[in-house]
């Protein structure tokens, strides 16, 4: 394996670590809390029969042991502070120091959400102007922020969706779904109610619009649609599909996970779509944080206003934001309180970094590095489609595969060469999918280091096909067996099954 | 670079997007700013936000000490930084806190498994509901009235769409649940009873005779949990079949309501219909204790329109908060912890009761109780509020039933002195309504 060695990455000593139960033992402490400032309580006589007498297995340690306990696993970690994170339509781009400061300013942090409206006006004000801002870049009419993340984001639109249809007292049964759409965009559909039409795509991987024009009749609600869709394309016939979608009076519903190659350029509002979700951890820097918290704004044409979730910010007469709960047509609540209020605080602080000229600079970034990886790439790698690429770009593993190496194999692979993976095996439409984004944080140095390093895997599959197939070698653990996880799942520690 | 690809300009890039729809001006959003005019404009927002202001607001997000070492920890961009642990080799770090926190969660809350998190509560307890559709069968769900009611709307939005008929179920003069009107609500197409317990007037709910009820119709038991810090000194609900938990206090930010961190824990049994994400040990090729995402089939990318969920992105980073604050109280720390939040309160309902009429004293109580004053509260909270300090929250939104009455909150933070202000408040409206004086206008404050 050293033939090929990697310049991006070194090995290095880390320490190991085991559970934290592990390390527990009686009477050490991490906590200390101030002396009682009222009198004591009788917990008995207070609590009867639903005191709690044992806490169970928790474990008891100190302050150092905590830090590093903790620091040690976050070294486990790979992490955009690390090196480029190239996983197609995950966004995965620089966050922002100064995002995370702002969000634990005294008022942002320790602000109550039932706090007096006469003390809020600061949270309401991030929360207005942050609309304002999205609403401009995605050419919509109003906004509601109140969705969790960008699953929340299509469950919160779909139900404006079907609120609307019930409202013109014409009920629809389906929704129509391109085959290259995100796991969630059935699923959610699915929550709703809907039934579910796979639209297939092309022999370019975008909507057949002959296909679309069969399959659209009076009974679909909507279509969703991702654009650039999954292959990082483009769909240059949009108002054609608009037209179809709304002379039969349904809905484009686009999901906005991909919105990272349109900021600053188009808007979708002005190419006919009806309602979108963004997802403020993708697209607006707010931090992936191994999994969440996101946040899923649905941005909105005017006609669909009256369906908004409740509460909705509103201006006052006097100047002020107050929050308006007489929605009668509302869909309801989707979440508690008024949605993940720290991303907004981080979104916004990323907007106004970038001002409209950062923001389309970052764009074009964004668009001009994933074509560079195409170019570096496509001699070596299969390009399923040669539709031209926006901000990412999908490779299949056809060569490779031909020597037994699959998509995971060489993502594994790439681990060792100090990169994270690529997003395998989606979208479903190419066999094999290697999908890329690299996002306009990585400098062309990156860039290059990441084409040398596919490039070498290639070469490696030619050599010496099993150093791929078996990779990572470089890592703490190696593959991991997930059949055996999945068959007889241990989803928790017991002293029983304790190592010593 | 663009020479590299064979490309003029920036604008060949672009040129799948038709040229009607490219937008040719500036996006008319604020300039670019420098770091230091950010700064400086969240501030201000931060000043305008109440900043410095202590607080009795509790209602589903409560106001604990957050130990500084938890914003240290989760600072480090390994954490920060990183995406879903789909590539266990490269998430250890994620997995294994992960699989510690479900751990932790099931011990605290006396379940088999717990989930990696859910967005809040409110989207836990509406997803814990559907979950028990699906094992059940039954389409029909009965709610306490007493459960939060933004979680209530929540469920109501989520089971309107999803066709399940609910009955909301009335509190007893006690503050618990109306068992007799439970046994009513409950039929044979009855899927679950849904309670929160200590629930939304910070009564704890007497959860084994309200399992009993449920079960002998074949009904499952749903228990919300808002206020996770009372599980270190009350019994948890061991007797339902789901718990579906809002773990923000333990440790993370109020935040003006979120990101939060929900949480489902259930029995062994179901686990395959709950919804989330799950991390489960396995051993490498060498034999390696580690630790990968497991039961995916359950998950929307795998199963699509059959999934158990959409749910994908979760509040991983919020849950690694929760982590390290179970971590640092641990087995003794929580219960000393939950111990002084049950003696503030007890304190604030007695010196409160001293002057106006606290509610619920029958059924046993977590930080929270209801009062009931002859004053309208907004206008107690508005002359509290000249003290720098947030009065509890007026209830005649949610319950207009209850009056006058408005729900307090006490946590480790709240003070004696803070607590004998507002009893003095209360004490001085009671004596100036007793002798029928002139009040200001509400209107105001009221907003």
């Amino acid at each position: 394996m050293a033939k090929h060695m990697t310049r991006k990455a070194t090995r290095h000593v880390n320490q190991n670590e085991g559970l934290i139960f592990e390390k527990s033992s009686p009477g050490k402490a991490a906590w200390k809390l101030p002396p009682l400032d009222v009198p004591e309580v009788d917990t008995k006589q207070l609590l009867g029969s639903t005191e709690r007498k044992h806490l169970g297995n928790m474990p008891e340690v100190s302050e150092i042991e905590i830090i590093r306990h903790f620091t040690r696993l976050s070294t486990w970690n790979y992490a955009i502070d690390l090196g480029m994170y190239p996983l197609g339509s995950c966004t995965m781009k620089y966050n922002p120091r100064v995002n995370e400061v702002v969000s634990r300013l005294d008022g942002i942090a320790n602000g109550h959400p039932y706090q007096p409206e006469k003390i809020s006006q600061g949270a309401m004000r991030i929360m207005k102007t942050l609309s304002d801002c999205l609403t401009e870049i995605t050419g919509m009419d109003a906004i509601t922020l109140q969705p969790a993340a960008g699953a929340h984001g299509e469950l919160t639109g779909l139900l404006m969706v079907r609120a609307y249809h019930d409202s013109k007292a014409k009920s629809r049964k389906k929704v129509l779904i391109p085959d290259s759409a995100h796991g969630t965009n059935p699923a959610t559909a699915a929550m709703v109610g809907y039934r579910i039409e796979n639209l297939k795509s092309n022999s370019a991987g975008i909507v057949d619009i002959g296909v679309l024009v069969a399959q659209m009749t009076e009974d679909v609600a909507a279509l969703m649609l991702t654009n650039p869709n999954t292959l990082g394309v483009f769909e240059e016939e949009i108002h054609k599909i608009a037209d179809i979608l709304h002379a039969k009076g349904g809905l484009l519903y686009m999901d906005g996970a991909n919105m990272n190659a349109l900021v600053g350029k188009v808007r979708p509002g002005d190419f006919g779509v009806d309602l979108m979700h963004l997802n403020l951890h993708k697209t607006f820097s707010t931090p992936h944080g191994g999994g969440g918290p996101g946040s899923g704004p649905v941005a909105i044409k005017k006609f669909l206003e009256p369906f908004l979730p409740k509460p909705v910010l509103k201006s006052k007469p006097d100047g002020t934001l107050g929050f308006d709960y007489d929605r009668p047509q509302s869909i309801g609540r989707v979440r508690s309180f008024y949605g993940n209020f720290g991303m907004f605080v981080r979104a916004l602080a990323y907007i106004l970094a970038n001002g409209p000229d950062g923001l389309r600079q970052t764009t074009e970034d964004a668009v001009l590095n994933a074509n560079y990886i195409r170019k570096g790439l496509e001699a070596t790698y299969d390009l399923p489609y040669a539709s031209p690429s926006m901000h990412e770009v999908v490779f299949s593993d056809k060569l490779q595969a031909k020597k037994g190496v699959r998509t995971m194999d060489i993502a594994k692979r790439l681990i060792d060469y100090g990169f994270h993976p690529y997003t395998t095996a989606f979208p479903l439409i190419v066999p094999g999918a290697m999908m890329i984004e690299p996002t306009e944080s990585e400098s062309k140095e990156e860039l290059d280091l990441f084409v040398e390093a596919m490039q070498s895997i290639a070469q490696e599959v030619d050599e010496d096909a099993e150093l791929v197939r078996t990779a990572p070698h470089s890592t703490r653990v190696s593959r991991l067996d997930e059949t055996a996880a999945a068959r007889k799942p241990i989803l928790r520690w017991k002293p029983e099954n304790a190592t010593s | 670079m663009l020479k590299a690809m064979g490309a003029r300009s920036i604008d060949d890039l672009f040129e799948p997007i038709p040229v009607e729809y490219r937008l040719n001006r500036d996006l008319k959003i604020p300039r670019q700013m420098a770091e230091s005019e950010i700064v400086d404009w969240f501030r201000e927002r931060s000043r305008e936000n109440g900043d410095g202001h202590a607080t009795f607001l509790g209602a589903g997000a409560y106001y604990h000490y957050r130990p500084v070492i938890i914003d240290s920890l989760i600072s480090r961009g390994e954490f920060l930084t990183a995406y879903t642990p789909y590539q266990a080799e490269i998430s250890q770090g994620t997995l294994q806190s992960i699989f510690e926190f479900q751990t932790m969660i099931c011990e605290l809350t006396g379940m088999d498994v717990a989930n990696a998190s859910m967005y809040d509560g409110s989207t836990a307890a509406a997803e814990a509901v559907m979950m028990a559709v699906r094992l059940t069968g039954r389409r029909n769900v009965a709610i306490a009235r007493s459960v939060h009611p933004e979680y209530r709307e929540v469920l109501a939005t989520y089971a309107f769409h999803q066709g399940m008929p609910t009955a909301t179920v009335p509190f007893a003069e006690t503050g618990r649940l109306d068992g007799k009107a439970l046994e009513k609500a409950i039929t044979a197409e009855t899927a679950c009873v849904l309670i929160q317990s200590p629930n939304f007037f910070g009564t704890i709910e007497d959860v084994q005779a309200i399992s009993e009820i449920a079960h002998a119709k074949g009904a499952m038991l749903v228990v919300s949990i808002a206020e996770a810090v009372s599980l270190g000194i009350i019994e948890p609900p061991r007797a339902a079949d789901i718990i579906a938990m809002e773990a923000q206090s333990f440790g993370v930010p109020l935040t003006f309501g979120g990101p939060f961190c929900g949480v489902i824990a259930t029995r062994e049994a179901y686990v395959r219909q709950m919804p989330g994400r799950l991390v489960g040990q396995t051993v490498d090729r060498n034999g390696k204790r580690g630790f990968v995402l497991t039961l995916a089939t359950r998950e929307q990318h795998i199963r699509r329109e059959k999934a158990t969920s959409n749910i994908c992105t979760n509040q991983a980073l919020v849950a690694l908060m929760a982590n390290i604050f179970m971590t640092i109280y641990g087995k003794v720390g929580f219960k000393e912890l939950a111990k002084q939040n049950l003696a503030k309160a007890a304190y604030a309902a007695q010196q409160f009761g001293k002057h106006a009429n606290v509610l619920f004293n029958a059924a046993p109580r977590f930080n929270e109780f209801v009062v009931q004053t002859s004053e309208d509260p907004y206008a107690i909270n508005s002359r509290l509020l000249g003290h720098k300090i947030v009065g509890g929250l007026p209830l005649k939104k949610f319950y207009p039933e209850l009056g006058n009455a408005s729900l307090w909150c006490c946590t480790e933070l709240t003070t004696r002195s803070m607590i004998d202000t507002a009893a003095g408040l209360i004490a001085e409206s009671e004596r100036s309504q007793e002798a029928g004086e002139e009040e200001p206008s509400v209107e105001e404050v009221a907003k």
